[in-house]
């Protein structure tokens, strides 16, 4: 198909919307588009209806959420990336935020919508396992939290019933002594998908990891934690040689972009390479 | 004096406003959109068409090779290649049926209800098993062009010298990617002939090969606004047009034939694949260039379209700018069971240069000098002579060389890699490189194509303006803006004055085809004699001399006044294209890229810095445009350096078939550019002015390669270089 005809729900509010959902669980849910338009185009997808949730005022904005932030369904990667809130609490998410398409793409995409689209390659999955966010989904039974890290059950699935819609991606708060890192490896600097991604968080107290974070992108089914690397690290001052236990954690493949050789031992040494600049900080300061 | 001014250009307007009109913009009554059903196989049988019985045909038009009215053929250079398949499919995406409906969905739909029976065959996909094989695709042998360019005793002082380097390189498909894709529109005419209307490089392609389809000369073809063809627009319209007049015909409607861009990616000509060995015999003690011997393997394809004219253009251009005694050159063309590759901006010269100056790398390093210096000492000078034995006069290599390093020598922006978005940031690790190369670029047609060919171009005086009529038409190069400059300076008019007519065959000349970097070098010097022509004509007519307008305002006659003028060859030039000695062009560009590169030793990234150039153009005949070529050429050649590569599937058929998955680079990619113009003048060309399209697009990469050398001692001879293959070549280092 190049042409969809098919009707378009647009609730007025939240409520209307878990109703529809409810009601037409078949119909798919639309935030920015800037994935759902691609599908429609190429013939992947062909949806019967669409549920439009660019008009929900309830899905928009970034706002507190204990110590932690709650960002809105609908807010897209430019919002992210102005606000001064998720740029002291999450500087590695901002940073994902930008690598994003390009401008007109950050734009209109949608946070909720990269992780409800769930494609190993979404940019900003890597950062949101690192930092231990939280998916907030509702419907007309009710508002739960899922854990990112219990999000994904399979390639392109997530454990959400087919009632649920995603309301917020809430973030706990930013720990003193975390660091955050990510990095993109994509075909270019603009409009790519990620050959491999890392989203990483240490904490480092008196010299040592007490905890850490380090999670992949375009190397799995889905983004995954690494965590024979995670458990390496933890308990001892940084040690880039952590990074060349990766191979235990991931297994990436071959494909239309790129090689898993070359996933594999890019993964391995971006993440040498951080937690090298991570040490080499840390020494330095500690003088 | 218009010339050398920065002219705004006369497309800007209206392609920056939306109102320009490129072929899906315009949509007829009754007009059906069409759409092509290809083969899924690199080599079938055809056993049969069918109709699905379930699927309602009524408002859909189909046609095989039955119904076309004439011969099924697209004439190009052979008739090998058919406008349907006929039994035998010899490339996955080749055409095999067409349908046409009332609306796109509807047109893609039927489509899907053609059943082909095909019985898949084994093919031929080897382009270095090709040659003689007994599988045949192309004639008793599978060549479509063996070319041999011999200077000297290059066998013999090979054998004799001690240091010969050799060396294999290797470079991919590349694809055009003009802006919009392929599209063309046949609207039946109530006279009972037909239009082409769209997107094309040579409006005179079409109407020859689309009289041998129709079997009548009764059809206009006329160009719509054209957003870019870099070569892939020259012969591949001749299909989409055939396509679409065989529906329409049928159907008694316009047809529409817009690819999409996947179908686009799928089926249409690429830049040849090559693989070229190199035999280079130098004296230690010099530096210099003894002797070389080098074979070039292009695969063409399935069919030959123009592949021997690239196989020409590359034995000729195979060592590069350099001068060397003897001088042995081989070069074939094969076909395999894959689609036909075609024209692309530079025609076989960036696939030889890549190779030429990669091993003229090669030979610094075995000689342990420094590949600037190798290439100071080779270089052509004037009075040189060429493996076709052309003596070389005006030579721009040094020149262009000089002022590069010159231009490079200003400080170097800032690495982009702190603030990349993404990229690491501190820890990224990355190392800084320069690499420096130089193209040669014949200009124009081979040899004497342009006097076989006579290209012609009309001027006329309409009230109180003047029409150009010439077949060159504009895609994104300029042609409509350099062409009435040329003509207002001659008659001393202002350039507002100055229009050019629709390109369309019913009313203007066969002025040869918009390629081989000639519309301003060749066909703006038909058009500059055409308006001296005019000039004369209307002196004649007043029966007085003076100025343009005083002139015009005796006029008695309020006639249209138009004249014709016709390529005159007054260059002298010696060639025999059966030997290939003499002289293989009237003129060459001359042209030295330098960059500067950050490697990421994490991961193979190629990050651009600058790129500087400094090109001879002849003369500018209106800088902007003129550098917009060179910068745009620049990026395309850097493209074809790291990061456009076509992945094929088992049956030849592309699978990065998307602009998702082609990656061609960004403005975020592009580096910052410098680009300084040399001016030698060419005196066959209007004002001086040498053919400037092909040039930037020859040694980007190989500039690339060097520098990734220099940062990082990976050694790459083989395109494109992309972050797979420069971290595999790091960790062989
Ligand atoms: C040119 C281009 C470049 C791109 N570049 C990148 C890139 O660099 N990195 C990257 O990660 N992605 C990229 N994308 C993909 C896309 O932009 C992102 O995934 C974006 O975040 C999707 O958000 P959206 O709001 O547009 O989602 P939509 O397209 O509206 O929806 C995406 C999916 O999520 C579902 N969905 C959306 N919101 C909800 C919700 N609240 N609850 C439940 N389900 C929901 C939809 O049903 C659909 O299945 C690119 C896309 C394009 C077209």
């Amino acid at each position: 198909m190049i042409t969809s005809h098919a009707p378009v729900h647009c609730p007025a509010d939240l409520a209307e919307a878990l109703a529809l959902r409810a009601a037409h669980p078949e119909a798919m849910p639309l935030a920015g588009g800037t994935d759902v338009m691609v599908f429609v185009e190429s013939g992947t997808l062909s949806p019967p209806a669409f549920l439009n949730l660019w008009g929900l005022a309830e899905l928009r904005g970034v706002q507190a959420d204990g110590d932690g932030l709650r960002l809105g369904a609908l807010c897209t990667y430019t919002e992210l990336e102005a606000d001064a809130r998720v740029q002291a609490t999450a500087p590695a998410l901002v940073e994902a935020a930008r690598t994003v398409g390009a401008k007109q793409i950050q734009n209109r995409g949608t946070l909720a919508g990269n992780v409800a689209n769930a494609s190993p390659a979404g940019d900003s999955l890597p950062v949101l396992l690192a930092l231990d966010a939280e998916v907030e989904v509702a419907s007309v039974r009710g508002t739960r939290r899922i854990p990112m890290d219990a999000l994904y059950t399979g390639y392109r699935k997530l454990a959400l019933a087919p009632d649920e819609l995603i309301t917020a991606i809430c973030l706990p708060a930013r720990h003193p002594a975390d660091v955050q890192y990510y990095r993109k490896v994509g075909t270019r600097l603009a409009q790519a998908i990620s050959k491999v991604m890392l989203g990483g968080r240490l904490r480092i107290e008196g010299g040592v990891v007490t905890e850490a974070r380090v999670a992949f992108g375009s190397v799995a089914a889905f983004p995954v934690r690494a965590r024979t690397v995670e458990a390496a690290l933890v308990g001892r001052p940084v040690d880039a040689a952590a990074a060349d236990l990766v191979g235990a954690d991931i297994k990436p493949i071959d494909d239309i972009r790129s090689t898993a050789t070359y996933r594999l031992e890019v993964a391995r040494r971006i993440l040498q390479g951080w937690l090298a600049a991570v040490a080499a900080e840390g020494a330095s300061s500690s003088r | 004096m218009l010339i050398g001014q920065d002219l705004i250009r006369a497309d800007g307007p209206a392609k920056v406003t939306g109102q320009a009109r490129y072929v899906d913009d315009v949509r007829p009554d009754g007009c059906l959109y069409g759409f092509t059903v290809r083969s899924p196989w690199a080599h079938a049988r055809i056993d049969g068409i069918e109709l699905d019985p379930d699927f309602d045909w009524t408002d859909i038009t189909v046609c095989t090779a039955a119904d076309i009215p004439g011969e099924n053929v697209v004439a190009l250079m052979t008739d090998d290649q058919p406008v349907l398949a006929d039994g035998v499919v010899r490339h996955v995406a080749e055409p095999v049926a067409l349908v046409a409906g009332p609306d796109r969905d509807r047109a893609l739909a039927a489509s899907h209800h053609v059943r082909v029976a095909y019985t898949p065959l084994t093919p031929l996909m080897d382009p270095e098993v090709s040659a003689g094989n007994a599988h045949r695709i192309f004639r008793d042998d599978n060549v479509y062009s063996r070319i041999t360019v011999e200077h000297g005793e290059a066998e013999r002082v090979l054998a004799e010298t001690d240091t010969v380097i050799t060396g294999t390189y290797r470079v991919g498909l590349q694809e055009q990617l003009y802006i919009e894709p392929q599209g063309m529109m046949a609207i039946p005419r109530a006279d009972g002939g037909v239009t082409l209307f769209g997107s094309m490089q040579c409006p005179y392609y079409i109407v020859k090969a689309l009289k041998r389809v129709l079997g009548h000369d009764d059809l206009n073809v006329v160009q719509a606004v054209t957003g870019g063809g870099f070569g892939g627009k020259e012969e591949y319209p001749s299909i989409v047009a055939a396509h679409a007049a065989v529906l329409a015909l049928k159907a008694g409607r316009p047809v529409k034939l817009i690819y999409r861009r996947d179908d686009d990616l799928r089926a249409t000509t690429k830049r040849h694949p090559a693989i070229m060995h190199y035999r280079v015999a130098v004296d230690r003690a010099t530096g210099k260039l003894q002797a070389a011997h080098v074979k070039l393997l292009f695969d063409g394809g399935a069919y030959n379209t123009l592949s021997p004219v690239v196989n020409s253009r590359a034995v000729l251009h195979a060592l590069g700018p350099y001068a060397c005694p003897h001088v042995k050159v081989e070069g074939l063309m094969v076909a395999t069971n894959t689609p036909p590759n075609g024209a692309f901006r530079g025609f076989g010269a960036p696939q030889v240069m890549f190779a030429a100056e990669r091993h003229m790398d090669r030979i610094a390093r075995e000689l342990g000098r420094s590949p600037l210096e190798l290439r100071r000492l080779n270089l052509y000078q004037d009075g040189d002579v060429t493996p076709s034995g052309q003596r070389l006069v005006d030579v721009g290599a040094t020149q262009v060389l000089e002022l590069a390093l010159k231009e490079a020598e200003a400080g170097l922006p800032a690495s982009g890699v702190p603030d990349r978005a993404g990229g690491g940031g501190a820890a990224a690790r990355v190392a800084p490189g320069r690499g420096v190369a130089i193209a040669w670029h014949g200009c124009g047609f081979t040899g004497n194509g342009e006097a076989a060919l006579k290209g012609q171009a009309d001027v006329a005086i309409e009230g109180d303006r003047v029409v150009i009529y010439t077949a060159s038409t504009d895609i994104g190069q300029g042609t409509d803006t350099i062409f009435p400059a040329i003509v207002a300076e001659v008659l001393g008019i202002s350039v507002d004055r100055v229009a050019n007519a629709d390109h369309d065959t019913a009313t203007v000349p066969d002025s040869g085809p918009t390629v081989a970097s000639r519309t301003a070098m060749v066909v703006g010097g038909v058009v500059k004699q055409a308006a001296e022509k005019l000039l004369a004509a209307l002196q004649a007519e007043v029966g007085a001399e003076g100025a343009f307008d005083d002139l015009l305002a005796q006029r008695k006659s309020a006639a249209p006044l138009r004249v014709r003028a016709q390529y005159r060859d007054d260059l002298g030039l010696v060639w025999d294209p059966a030997t290939y000695r003499g002289d293989a062009y009237p003129t060459y560009g001359w042209a030295c890229v330098i960059v500067d590169v950050d490697v990421d030793l994490d991961t193979g990234e190629v990050l651009y810095r600058r790129l500087v150039s400094a090109t001879d153009v002849g003369k500018a005949l209106n800088p902007v445009l003129c550098t917009g070529q060179l910068e745009g050429g620049a990026l395309q050649g850097l493209g074809y350096a790291t990061c456009e590569e076509v992945v094929l599937d088992d049956q030849g058929g592309m699978r990065n078939n998307r602009l998702t998955n082609y990656i061609i680079p960004t403005a975020l990619d592009a580096p910052e550019m410098v680009t300084a113009l040399v001016e030698i003048p060419f005196s066959g060309g209007p004002f001086g002015a040498k053919g400037i399209g092909e040039i930037p697009h020859d040694v980007p990469a190989a500039a690339v390669a060097q520098a990734i050398e220099a940062a990082c001692g990976a050694v790459l001879d083989r395109l494109p270089m992309t972050p797979e293959r420069v971290l595999a070549a790091l960790q062989e280092s």
